[in-house]
């Protein structure tokens, strides 16, 4: 096989493999969609995050609208500080209420807003003054088993 | 008689004793070996030629094995993780199951097991060959180093060729995958596509796929070539090396991949 060929199949096969790594990177992996995309920052505390992690949703009506880009403590009060990276094509009001959601009974948690009425627009940095923090299963089944024993001992009086 | 029985123990003894040493002195062997590779390979890149003939004779030679396996790997995984998912319903998460299985483990790892076998045994028997015909000498007595001139061209198109490979079969995996899922079993296209892209991350998924399948490339360019030049100058010498290599870098890729997702993907959450 002459040289010119040999060359001609290498360069064929570099860049069919380069192709392949560029597709797992951004029609598989997502690297460039929402991360480069131009966005703002918001923050929101919540008593209790649950099982949020990095880089999960925020969702507004249920369309993707950012990713939250880091969750830490407030050492004072003991709020989890969560920023959230929203894209910029998407204004929400002062009023919004920032809640920690699951989609579905073993879905991934997700933050979803809830914009309200205002007309002022929460800007770059800005906190969401509203939150609704995760509801931990375990509390709700202990609350409604006391509940329970609470009734019960009242209709033994 | 007892003196039977000692004389096979001691004979015993002695075998396991030659065979670890053997083992040792061919692993520093081996190594002295990759060093005298790597020192060679500016020599060997001033005539780019031989390193791009040996990329043509390895990875596009094994083109369409790898695409061919790759189809069909994924478009196996569709179907059966089709089967177990439908029953907690949450099928609609199949993108996700065949893209986080082929890029993190099985692109590299099969495409680094039928490279071994496809590619690393004929760099293996070809060099083997070329000993059994004393070609190396004879370039050694014309002042010709056969490190630069064969060894360094034929390992570094292995190391060149396979993570390219490698991201071809995942590539074509996924692919397959979306025939079988969306195509025929019918799961929405929007969901396939967007699971996969919620569920998958460049950086620790793909990153850590393409850095398994460039220690594999390493590894098994390494066993073939080493394995070809160590081998026995008869024609036996060569057959048995070229098994050794299928079989060593079999193992070596599997023993590596175990120890490299310990490193990569535990505690690393979801």
């Amino acid at each position: 096989m002459s040289r010119s060929a040999i060359d001609l199949w290498v360069g064929i096969f570099v860049a069919i493999g380069l192709g392949a790594i560029v597709f797992l990177a951004l029609k598989v992996g997502n690297l460039l969609t929402l991360d480069n995309a131009p966005g703002y920052r918001l923050e929101a505390r919540f008593d209790n995050i649950g099982g949020l992690k990095l880089r999960a949703p925020v969702k507004a009506a249920g369309v993707v609208v950012g990713r939250v880009e880091s969750v830490r403590l407030d050492p004072k009060t003991y709020e989890a500080v969560v920023s959230l990276r929203i894209d910029r094509e998407f204004q929400f009001t002062k009023d919004t209420i920032a809640s920690i959601n699951t989609s579905g009974l073993l879905g991934e948690v997700y933050i979803g807003l809830d914009a309200g009425g205002d007309v002022a627009l929460l800007k770059d940095g800005e906190r969401i003054a509203k939150t609704q923090s995760a509801m931990v299963v375990e509390k709700l089944i202990s609350q409604f088993l006391f509940d329970k024993a609470a009734e019960g001992g009242g209709q033994k009086k | 008689m007892h003196a039977d029985v000692l004389a096979g123990l001691a004979q015993g003894l002695r075998r396991l004793g030659s065979t670890v040493t053997g083992g040792v002195s061919k692993l520093g062997y081996a190594s002295r070996f990759l060093l005298a590779v790597l020192w060679h390979s500016p020599q060997a890149f001033r005539r780019i030629q031989l390193t791009l003939r040996e990329i043509y004779f390895a990875g596009v030679l094994s083109l369409v094995i790898i695409l061919m396996s790759g189809m069909f790997v994924g478009m196996v995984l569709s179907l059966q993780g089709y089967e177990t998912l439908k029953r907690y319903g949450a099928d609609e998460q199949l993108g996700i199951l065949v893209a986080l299985a082929l890029v993190r483990e099985l692109g590299p790892v099969i495409a680094g097991l039928l490279f071994a076998s496809r590619a690393g045994s004929a760099i293996t028997a070809e060099i083997g060959l070329m000993k059994t015909t004393e070609q190396l000498t004879a370039m050694e007595m014309m002042a010709v180093d056969p490190l630069a001139r064969v060894i360094a061209p034929r390992f570094w198109g292995g190391v060149i060729s396979l993570p390219l490979l490698a991201a071809l079969f995942s590539a074509f995996g996924i692919f397959g995958g979306y025939v079988v899922g969306v195509r025929l079993i019918g799961i929405d296209d929007g969901a396939f596509w967007g699971q996969m892209q919620a569920g998958v991350d460049f950086w620790p998924d793909v990153t850590n796929g393409i850095i398994k399948s460039v220690v594999f490339a390493v590894a098994v360019s390494l066993i073939a070539v080493f394995e070809g030049y160590d081998s026995k100058p008869t024609a036996e010498g060569v057959s048995t090396a070229t098994t050794r290599t299928v079989v060593i870098s079999s193992l070596a890729i599997l023993a590596l991949d175990f120890v490299m997702t310990v490193f990569m993907f535990r505690g690393a959450g979801t």
